[in-house]
């Protein structure tokens, strides 16, 4: 039996859904924002750069999923989820720092913090430690979000945990992620096939993030080593991925990393990933060949961030949603 | 089985948890930049009301409920059950008390009602959002008292009490909300 979904919405809603969603003020808000940001980086001598949006390669990460577009004659592009591997191929051809802003693409995130096409601001530091990008960031959001502009605090991501959770990260199981949800009266999901990292983001979207940034902005960093990403891993007890987020009011604003440059080591993640793709069904994408060639050739000592601006937004303007920062969100775009 | 997968969860959707029929109420999208996206969703039990908080993972599928809302004539009540017909067809069906909630204390005969049905089954029964009754029992009125607010408890003629202002008499008919129970107005012969 085949049920309708009732709710599926049509393409056209007719009557007001060719306004748009976000009001002038807000709109007004976002050109301020950008000229804010555009004189942030002239003063600092950052370059501003411009890179494709349509590539023939995507992110292997298991969990972004890249829309495909399929030219006439049959050729297979992707678009960016982010503009991460084009801004490394021009820091390896020598552009120094560069920063640049633009839309990005995620396929299947849609609600109140998320919307399927969204703007970036991602910018690379050459010699910069997490540390001294984290700083930079607080001065960006400084002068973007007046209300994040008092102390920020830094914590480390097991150090989070412990304090919001009563867990520690790097030396807890399945059960203890299930017991820690179960006390706090959260829903644990029933036949799930999560893994490690599964359950400790739905620990941390439950239990940690939500009070990170009550008052000013919050950093944490030091990942595990699992979630590295496109992070350098740190060798100790335990080894940790130098990688950092910024929130503000329990919301992911900034995702950085201490860039990894070696190209053997980015070629085995990737590997991984795809590995992983396959067995879960996930759809298969290619790796971004000239990327690792330029690892190879050599990428600078530098550390990257990219910045939800829509997000920020959101923040400065007390909206309580995407939508009313955003003009045409994707369900009337 | 009907399915519905994660990225089709609305408000309003009805889907099978443990073997009841929910609504949901409220879903949320919630992902880290770098992680596992889940859905966090409220959803209402259809058949005893109770909210609960769920999360799923995106991506993972939830069984479909066959849930319809109809409009039924209601016909009588036979002590036990409440007995309605489809004004197309003319097919009856029954509701018990559990179904009917408070919508029983409204209904006099012939009156339209909107009923949930489950597998043809009925889940729940709204009565007609106002309900033209008369009392058939109140203290007597206080004339002119019309700003007061004060109000004296009156039986109406399905047997339900509602609290009318002090100037409604006896032998008078109101019109009462039956979303809320209150007195909504006096209606003139």
């Amino acid at each position: 039996m085949k049920i309708q979904n009732p709710l599926q919405s049509p393409v056209f809603e007719g009557g007001d859904s060719w306004r748009p969603t976000a009001g002038l003020a807000n709109l007004r808000l976002r050109a301020e924002l950008l000229k804010k940001i555009r004189t942030f980086f002239e003063l600092r001598e950052v370059l501003e750069v411009d890179t494709p949006a349509l590539s023939r390669a995507a992110a292997t990460d298991r969990h972004l999923a890249s829309f495909r577009v399929e030219s006439a004659t049959g050729t297979r592009f992707y678009l960016h989820t982010s503009p991460e591997f084009p801004m490394k191929r021009l820091l390896a051809a020598g552009a120094g720092d560069i920063w640049q802003l633009c839309k990005v693409f995620r396929e299947g995130e849609a609600g109140r913090l998320h919307n399927p096409e969204f703007t970036l601001i991602e910018w690379y530091r050459l010699g910069f430690d997490p540390h001294r990008l984290m700083r930079e960031v607080q001065e960006l959001l400084a002068e973007l979000l007046p209300a994040a502009s008092s102390a920020a605090e830094y914590s480390t991501y097991r150090e989070a945990f412990q304090r919001h959770a009563y867990l520690d990260p790097f030396n807890c199981g399945k059960q203890d992620c299930m017991r820690v949800l179960q006390i706090s009266g959260r829903h644990v999901p029933a036949e799930s096939d999560l893994d490690h990292d599964g359950w400790l983001d739905l620990v941390a979207g439950e239990l940690v993030y939500p009070k990170l940034g009550r008052q000013g902005l919050s950093f944490i960093y030091d990942y595990p080593a699992s979630q590295a990403a496109l992070a350098r891993v740190r060798a100790g007890d335990p080894a940790v991925a130098e990688r950092f987020e910024a929130f503000f009011r329990g919301i992911e604003l900034a995702n950085g990393f201490h860039e990894l440059l070696d190209a053997a080591e980015q070629r085995r993640r990737f590997q991984a990933d795809r590995d992983y793709r396959r067995s879960h069904g996930l759809p298969e994408v290619p790796l971004d060949e000239n990327l690792l060639t330029a690892l190879e050739s050599g990428l600078p000592d530098c550390a990257g961030v990219a910045l939800g601006l829509d997000r920020v937004l959101m923040l400065a303007a007390g909206a309580h949603s995407l939508d009313e920062v955003i003009a045409f969100p994707s369900g009337r775009a | 089985m009907a399915s519905y997968s994660t990225s089709e969860f609305r408000a309003g959707l009805k889907i099978i948890m443990d073997g009841d029929p929910y609504n949901i109420v409220e879903n949320e999208f919630v992902k880290p930049g770098k992680g596992q996206a889940f859905n966090r969703v409220k959803i209402r039990n259809l058949r005893t009301g109770k909210v609960l908080d769920r999360n799923f993972k995106s991506g993972d599928a939830v069984e479909a409920a066959d849930v319809s809302d109809m409009e039924f004539q209601y016909l009588y009540n036979d002590g036990e059950m409440w007995h309605f017909m489809n004004p197309e067809n003319y097919e009856q069906l029954a509701a018990d008390k559990t179904a009917m909630g408070d919508a029983g204390k409204w209904l006099k005969g012939e009156e339209v009602c909107i009923i949930t049905l489950w597998n043809g089954r009925p889940l729940s029964v709204q009565a007609p959002v106002f309900a033209t009754l008369k009392i058939t029992h109140c203290e007597p009125g206080v004339r002119g008292d019309t700003v007061s607010g004060a109000t004296k408890p009156a039986t109406v003629e399905t047997g339900a009490t509602v609290q009318v202002p002090l100037f409604v008499n006896e032998g008078e008919i109101i019109k009462v909300d039956t979303r809320t129970g209150k007195y909504s107005a006096r209606v003139k012969e």
